[in-house]
């Protein structure tokens, strides 16, 4: 391989992953707070009232970024698995474990903050509608790879398993995203879509845009910080670890 | 601005349950994920201080 190209494999080992992820969570964690605060504001004090469902659709500004979080959180976790099987990395199945419990997080969040937007509005808590269900099966898809990387003792093969669950359940992200247009549903249809312009004010629309920016510097952030405990627990008994600065006295 | 009094702004045009209900436990789930990945760090670190500090005293 040519000198000058960067050798992204030496990522790919957790020694030198560590303190390269213990550099970067504070500014991940940093701009994300200044976007959270930006993205409330507008929420709450810049977004004008809705004509129809009045102060209600405001759940819209943690509903729709923390249902995209939890999309794309099971796509980068489908990522890593697909890294790892092929390149039998390491640092991929701990990737795919830190991002597990904050992607399953955000699903229930989504689930949870559809609830509360439902009742109002539709008068009903939960439906059995095509995007309700598929989101919800989204995270037991989460559920099931916690309690199945969990269940197996040998980390290797804890990741194996869990990488295969990722790589089949992935399926699942494009059936939530299309079941809107698919099914006859309930759900509204999206409000912000790549081909056509939204349906929704500029304002409304950079708030939400705001609040999904500030979701993905705390997933980002909080996988970097999780990442680094289990790169320690993994490896507690590897001298990189017993040599670095923070284990001494 | 939207708001009149701080007490409107509570109400949410009487969607206040719903609208505090979806940011109120979105704000409590985040925190929480925070203080028990915190949690989880520190304490590998410590386990892994007193294990490095047990063999040094053992090689001493």
């Amino acid at each position: 391989m040519s000198q000058r190209l960067v050798n992204w494999f030496k990522f790919a080992s957790p020694a030198s992953f560590y303190p390269l992820a213990g550099k970067m969570w504070p500014w991940f964690a940093a701009i994300g707070t200044v976007l959270a605060a930006a993205g409330l504001w507008i929420s709450f004090f810049v977004a004008p009232t809705d004509f129809q469902q009045g102060e209600g659709y405001r759940i819209i500004f943690i509903h729709v970024p923390a249902s995209w979080m939890s999309m794309f959180i099971y796509c980068v976790m489908a990522f890593w698995a697909a890294i790892g099987i092929t390149f039998n990395t390491r640092l991929s199945g701990m990737m795919s474990s830190a991002l597990a419990p904050t992607g399953a997080l955000f699903a229930f969040l989504s689930l949870w903050t559809g609830a509360l937007w439902g009742k109002p509005m539709w008068g009903a808590w939960w439906v059995w509608d095509a995007r309700l269900t598929s989101e919800l099966i989204l995270f037991f898809l989460y559920i099931g790879y916690i309690a199945l990387t969990a269940a197996i003792d040998d980390p290797r093969r804890a990741d194996k398993a869990g990488a295969i669950i990722s790589l089949v359940g992935v399926v699942n992200v494009p059936i939530i995203y299309f079941s809107v247009k698919w099914w006859n549903t309930l759900h509204q249809g999206a409000s912000v879509s790549l081909t056509k312009a939204p349906s929704m004010a500029a304002t409304m629309l950079w708030g939400m845009l705001i609040m999904a920016l500030a979701f993905w510097m705390y997933s980002i952030a909080i996988a970097l910080y999780r990442v680094r405990a289990i790169i320690l627990e993994r490896e507690r008994h590897t001298t990189w670890v017993a040599e670095l600065p923070e284990m001494q006295r | 601005m939207n708001w009149g009094s701080a007490g409107e702004f509570f109400a949410m045009g009487g969607y206040g349950l719903y609208v505090w209900g979806s940011f109120g436990v979105t704000a409590a789930a985040l925190l929480i994920e925070v203080v028990l990945v915190r949690q989880r760090f520190s304490a590998v670190r410590r386990s892994l201080r007193r294990e490095l500090a047990a063999d040094r005293d053992t090689q001493d």
